[in-house]
């Protein structure tokens, strides 16, 4: 074999054009690469919404005096809460049980009273429902925003000067009404990406051997870089044109933004191409079995990819040692990267960082299967 | 008859268990998620970056940058001496939040008028720079309304937030319930879904149907042995999850299990449905891959299913996976009785009434 070209272009045209037939005969990969793209970005975009809009919440007032009964039209004027007025404390408590509503507003009979008096404190309680965190803390925020305009209305009425004299005005850079479908949509481009790039190829070399294909394929005068190439080359193709429909249902359909330069989206889609299908072909490489390579694809790739990527979850707010994980997750700098691309346009700090991380990643997934392809049947 | 029955459950748990690797494959993932996943998955915000530019330097404003340092959001303090600086931290996302105090603050709180706190927040992430901004808010909040307490009276009125089932809104105790759902939901969709594939790719299906089984018992069979070793999985997440984790448990862990048994019904149904109508092993883990996804998402882990719009609400609603969620969040931490689980559990049980009637009339209809 000694001073034979590693690539003989014939050979490799022959190879991938195998691939590709493969393929295109297999509705499955079809329905991957373009139907499954399509299907997520509709859930991810319509349907995972974290920017909360009405949160149901029962309200029950003891007080029928005007304070009360102003404070629970304040909440009514809330657009971002939906009283439900009960009868009963105890009927409350069950829809918050029943989790028909999220959070619980409580006036006491003194309400009217302790305020009226001087150096009296009256409470509005707030219960929320502790099992969905996320949402009881916006009740809590929600329901001290509408407590705070009302008790500074009071105070004007009153003639009293207003409570708060330090006024907070935030401004949200890139995305002014901060719309979580901005990061959610290109952040979900990066998990269709290792869909394709990981999942569907950790199948494809572990196919070959469990069928005995790869014997026959070995007895052949095929190199091991032609072999990979081939298994490389048509599934990054299938990558980036789903990787285009995803961009184009993202900017026309949901109206993401698109800021940076559809070259560089180009480029760090590739790169991460690249490592995604390293790392599926050597899960596909080291089992040699269909089934163990989609189940380790799925936890090597797939579960980092959603949930240690920074994607919805912030990992700056991660313990230290899972901090440390996520250096190893390429999702991650691709993540990032999508997020300046799309939002920012050009930060070069942050994609030079994410690049080199993406490129050793690449360098170092692809390495190791090319190191693990042995031309040898044991 | 029982008999054969057992034998296929046999053979096929020795499939499972056969060799090294896929012993490995069985319980390593659940001990790695179970390591990681209830640490990563938090919509907290903690130990971020705030990026200070006081161009006041007056004791008010000194006083408030310390109290928002202080905060457990904000763990690393970043002084910036200018508005260039102040652009970049946020730009290259070496701060979440930029907090600027005009050079007019300290002067406009001692004349009474309207001092003001300007934040730049990082908009590419927004969930978390809102859930951030949210703490400086209630931070400058508080400041405010001490100044003024002291400057006058105690305010009339003010709100006690109280949580119920989750006291300090510990995102653990929400993700390690949902853990359990997920992790029976790919025990039972991927083993049935390949397994009736794999034996077609590798030609022992013919092997399979020449023997007395009736289709009826080969699905059982191939159900079985995937509902033992998600039911493994499962209790080891739940036992990590209250030994461990210190998850409250509330309910029966009769019910559990019961409201389980459906729930891993329901899916294996669809997964042999799958399995029967693939060629091959690919095309049946794309096919489960393909369905799994939008249930998990649609399932209300991620964002709540009240915030969907109507479409994707229905969707929800035919995903056993969000009825089941439902049920054992209920169980962890609401302490669910049977009546409580009784609006998740009958569209459960009717959507594993249909998923098995289609696994099983895909599976007469393709391989016997």
């Amino acid at each position: 074999m000694s001073g034979r070209s590693p690539i003989a272009l014939r050979r490799l045209l022959a190879l991938c054009r195998k691939e590709s037939y493969q393929i295109v005969r297999d509705p499955s990969s079809i329905i991957i690469a373009f139907l499954l793209p399509v299907a997520l970005l509709m859930i991810y975009g319509y349907g995972v919404n974290l920017d909360l809009t009405k949160i149901r919440i029962g309200v029950f007032s003891e007080d029928p005096g005007a304070a009360a009964t102003q404070f629970a039209a304040a909440l009514t004027g809330s657009p971002y809460l939906e009283p439900h007025f009960a009868a009963s404390r105890a009927a409350m408590d069950g829809w918050l049980m029943a989790g028909d509503v999220r959070g619980l507003v409580i006036l006491q009979s003194d309400f009217g009273a302790r305020l009226a008096r001087p150096g009296a404190t009256a409470p509005v309680e707030v219960i929320t429902d502790g099992a969905e965190p996320n949402t009881a803390n916006f009740v809590a925020a929600y329901v001290q925003g509408v407590w705070a305009t009302w008790a500074a209305g009071r105070a004007a009425d009153q003639g009293l000067p207003a409570r708060q004299p330090i006024e907070f005005i935030p401004r949200y850079w890139f995305n002014p009404a901060a719309i979580s479908r901005n990061f959610i949509v290109p952040g979900s481009m990066a998990v269709i990406m290792t869909i394709i790039g990981a999942l569907l190829t950790s199948l494809v070399i572990a196919r070959e051997w469990e069928r005995g294909t790869m014997e026959a394929l070995l007895s052949t005068p095929v190199t091991r870089t032609e072999l990979l190439l081939s298994k490389i080359l048509p599934y990054y193709v299938l990558g980036m044109l789903s990787m285009a429909l995803c961009v184009m249902i993202g900017v026309w359909l949901f109206d993401t933004p698109l800021r940076g330069s559809l070259l560089l989206l180009a480029l760090y889609t590739s790169l991460f191409l690249g490592s995604s299908l390293g790392l599926g072909l050597l899960v596909s490489t080291l089992t040699r079995n269909q089934f163990n390579a989609a189940q380790a694809a799925l936890n090597l790739a797939f579960l980092p990819a959603l949930m240690l990527s920074g994607w919805v979850y912030e990992i700056s707010s991660m313990p230290a040692p899972v901090r440390a994980v996520t250096y190893l997750i390429p999702a991650r700098y691709f993540i990032n990267a999508l997020q300046t691309l799309f939002q920012a346009g050009f930060v070069g700090r942050i994609l030079l960082q994410d690049g080199l991380f993406l490129v050793a990643s690449m360098t170092f997934f692809l390495g190791l299967t090319a190191l693990n392809t042995r031309r040898r049947l044991d | 008859m029982p008999g054969r029955l057992l034998t296929l459950i046999r053979k096929e748990l020795q499939l499972a268990f056969r060799d090294p690797q896929s012993r490995r494959l069985l319980i390593l993932p659940v001990i790695l998620q179970l390591a990681l996943f209830p640490f990563a998955a938090t919509l907290e915000v903690k130990n971020s970056v705030l990026a200070v530019f006081d161009q006041d330097q007056g004791a008010e404003s000194r006083e408030l940058t310390q109290r928002l340092a202080a905060a457990q959001a904000f763990s690393t303090l970043l002084v910036v001496h200018d508005q260039q600086d102040l652009a970049r931290a946020i730009d290259e996302q070496w701060a979440l939040i930029g907090v600027e105090f005009p050079a007019d603050f300290s002067r406009a709180l001692a004349a009474g008028g309207r001092a003001q706190v300007l934040a730049v927040i990082d908009g590419r992430r927004s969930n978390s720079a809102q859930i951030a901004a949210g703490y400086a808010q209630s931070i400058v909040d508080d400041y405010s309304d001490e100044r003024a307490t002291a400057a006058s009276q105690p305010p009339a009125s003010r709100v006690v937030v109280r949580n119920w089932f989750n006291p300090n809104l510990e995102y653990r105790w929400f993700v390690l319930p949902v853990l359990v759902a997920i992790i029976t939901t790919l025990g039972s969709l991927i083993v049935t879904a390949l397994s009736v594939a794999r034996e077609r790719e590798q030609g022992t299906l013919d092997q399979l149907l020449v023997s007395p089984l009736t289709p009826g018992m080969i699905m059982l069979g191939k159900t079985v042995p995937a509902l033992m070793i998600a039911f493994g999985q499962a209790t080891l997440i739940a036992l990590a999850a209250v030994f461990i984790y210190r998850v409250p448990f509330h309910g029966s862990p009769f019910l559990l299990y019961f409201c389980m048994l459906f729930f891993g019904l329901s899916l294996a149904g669809f997964g042999l449905f799958i399995s029967a109508l693939c060629e091959t092993q690919q095309q049946a883990f794309l096919g489960v891959f393909s369905f799994m996804v939008p249930a998990v998402m649609l399932s209300g882990f991620v964002a709540p299913v009240e915030n969907m719009p109507l479409l994707f609400r229905c969707l929800a609603w035919m995903d056993p996976l969000s009825h089941f969620i439902v049920i054992v969040k209920g169980l962890f931490l609401k302490g669910y009785d049977i009546g409580f689980i009784w609006p998740n559990l009958w569209p459960l049980l009717l959507i594993t009434v249909f998923t098995m009637s289609a696994g099983y009339w895909m599976f007469r209809r393709r391989i016997a």
